[in-house]
């Protein structure tokens, strides 16, 4: 029992990061229906740009949190503005190939930057880990569950009680119709591809304590939150959440009960299962709302 | 792309296949006799394993637009179905050659029935969630497949009293397949079926309109890429004797797809280009193995913005309207 109680706190952990990465995914989709392919890598920035930051700069952590996720936003913007707006013909195929390229592309140049070795940070805060019903919960756990929800509160009460938001709700549902009404559609996709990219650096911030971080950490994690979006529908926020914890919690029991070498093969089986399925997503009966 | 299509099933075309024909066959003939360096016949040999893979996701990505992201796994279901059965069961490889491509085919048929369902992003994420368990597997499995460690003592392959060990008879072998491969590829796609498949990539519900039965053809033109994938991990297996997961992970598959997008899409000779290219890349610039991750994603980008149909269909745009400006 105390040992499955132990899988759970892990299950959760890694779920709610997870879910950040899979609310990421989600925010490109609904005002772009674009798939981001190199989403991971933006991960994968956060965590880095943590580390140098922090532990090699030594700026204080508040200091170099902002920084990184200003940082990755402003090179999410670079990849709307370059690689995806200036495609001609943009076809899924066309998109794909070119988010994959990104990937490799960021992939080659993080190993290039920071090289081979993967890099560890200290945990954000020095308090001892919790003890409840006896399972040991890392206090960063604590921290990494705040973000995935106060980023989604964020989202939630961004999209419904702001101007900026609504707008950008009106351009997910029709860029037309958004563009006809004064909504500057081009901005507000530039917007959600920098806030997409920003979700991702926070991930990969929160994500760096627990797990070392290496130039190749992305592919993995972008996979596993796109296959947390669409477990809980893609485009919906709180099922994108929902989805990364039943994924995190899925995968820690995998891992106690079966093999830790079937980590990743958990999620990919729940991939192509919910693909072949329920491709709408497991929470599309209930009708989810977009945001 | 069908304009050019017409007009190389038109007679002019024939003549100028036959004389691409020649060539390239004198020049493999040529290279076998002369090239004496056992180095640059090692590079020849995997300059025809990439061909071979490029042609086959050619089929399935140039010719019928669906794109596979985890390609790699039947090279890899290739290469450790022979791997497997000869090292560690002593059955002769050519025995080992059917099973492991049959394995490839059924694997492909049982995997592709509800995959090729999905198209775009979906597609994407699907047959790359397919490749990453086939590594996982292959890596994790280490009673059969050795693990992360690889696989030791695959046997060279002999027919009767020719030996194939040595770096000259092995690069005849497989360049012709390749020359084979090559040839069956030029008939599918010159063949009512190969119109079926640039049909489907242009709008499935229009080819579908008309009566192909698309969900049948993108299925076997899947397998079909898929056995050609398996062929070459068997070549690959017996040419290098030992065989490891990092061969067959993500890269490898990114690394087939740059080679149809360098090749062109939906054009044989171009593949041929693009895996001459990326197998000889490497070769030449000493370096490479630290920034070919950087140059794959930039190939990547460029070739996908800028001429969506390929590098070589770009080129040859580029010059044909170069071509008949100069006339106006």
């Amino acid at each position: 029992m105390q040992e499955i109680l132990q899988y759970l706190f892990s299950g959760i952990t890694s779920g709610a990061i997870y879910a950040i990465i899979a609310v990421g995914l989600c925010l490109l989709y609904n005002s772009t229906e674009l798939i981001n392919f190199a989403h991971g890598e933006f991960v994968m920035l956060g965590a880095m740009g943590l580390v140098t930051l922090w532990v090699h700069c030594e700026l204080p952590l508040p200091v170099a949190f902002v920084i990184t996720v200003a940082g990755v936003s402003l090179f999410g913007l670079v990849f709307e503005r370059f690689a995806i707006r200036t495609v001609k013909t943009p076809d899924p195929i066309v998109l794909v190939i070119i988010t994959v390229g990104a990937s490799i592309l960021m992939r080659g140049g993080a190993m290039l930057i920071w090289g081979k070795d993967p890099m560890g940070t200290p945990t954000f805060t020095d308090l001892p880990p919790l003890e409840l019903g006896g399972a040991m919960l890392l206090f960063q756990s604590v921290w990494i569950l705040l973000a995935a929800l106060v980023l989604c509160l964020a989202l939630h009460l961004f999209f419904t009680r702001t101007l900026r938001g609504k707008a950008m709700a009106a351009c997910a549902i029709s860029r037309k119709a958004a563009w006809l009404a004064g909504i500057p559609a081009e901005g507000m996709i530039l917007l959600s591809f920098m806030m997409s990219t920003g979700a991702g650096a926070v991930a990969g911030i929160f994500i760096a304590p627990v797990t070392m971080s290496s130039y190749d950490m992305g592919t993995m994690l972008g996979l596993k939150g796109f296959c947390a979006a669409m477990i809980g529908g893609l485009g919906s926020l709180w099922g994108a959440l929902a989805g990364g914890f039943l994924l995190g919690i899925l995968e820690a029991m995998g891992v106690g009960l079966v093999s830790s070498g079937l980590k990743d093969a958990v999620a990919f089986l729940l991939l192509l299962l919910i693909l072949y399925v329920r491709p709408g997503g497991l929470f599309r009966a209930t009708e989810a709302a977009r945001f | 792309m069908t304009g050019n299509h017409t007009a190389e099933s038109a007679t002019a075309g024939k003549t100028a296949t036959v004389i691409r024909y020649a060539v390239l066959f004198t020049v493999v003939l040529m290279a076998g006799a002369f090239v004496e360096n056992p180095y640059y016949l090692q590079v020849l040999t995997f300059i025809g394993l990439n061909v071979i893979l490029a042609l086959g996701l050619n089929l399935l990505m140039g010719y019928a637009g669906q794109i596979s992201l985890g390609h790699a796994a039947f090279y890899g279901i290739g290469a450790y179905g022979t791997g497997i059965l000869t090292a560690n069961y002593g059955i002769s490889p050519w025995a080992a050659l059917i099973l492991a491509v049959l394995l490839a085919v059924i694997i492909a048929y049982l995997v592709g029935v509800p995959t090729l369902k999905l198209s775009g992003y979906y597609l994407g994420m699907g047959t790359l969630g397919f490749g990453m368990i086939v590594h996982i597997l292959i890596r994790e499995w280490a009673s059969v497949t050795g693990g992360a460690s690889g696989l030791v003592g695959i046997p060279s392959l002999s027919l009767g009293a020719i030996s194939f060990e040595s770096p000259r008879n092995y690069y005849l072998l497989v360049w012709f397949t390749v020359l084979a491969v090559i040839e069956i590829c030029r008939r599918i796609v010159c063949s009512r079926m190969g119109r079926a498949l640039r049909s489907i990539h242009d709008s499935e519900n229009a080819s579908r309109a008309v009566g192909v039965n698309t969900s049948d053809l993108k299925l076997k033109v899947f397998v079909l890429s898929a056995a050609l994938a398996a062929l070459a991990g068997f070549f690959y297996a017996h040419f290098v004797s030992f065989i490891s997961p990092e061969s067959f992970g993500f890269i490898a598959s990114v690394r087939m797809v740059t080679m149809v997008v360098i090749g062109g899409m939906a054009s044989i000779w171009g593949a041929l280009f693009g895996a001459v290219l990326l197998t000889v890349l490497p070769e030449v610039l000493h370096s490479f193995a630290d920034f070919e991750m950087v140059v794959y994603g930039m190939i990547l980008i460029t070739v996908m913005i800028f001429m969506p149909q390929g590098l070589t269909r770009g080129v040859i745009d580029i010059y044909e309207r170069s071509k008949k400006g100069k006339l106006q």
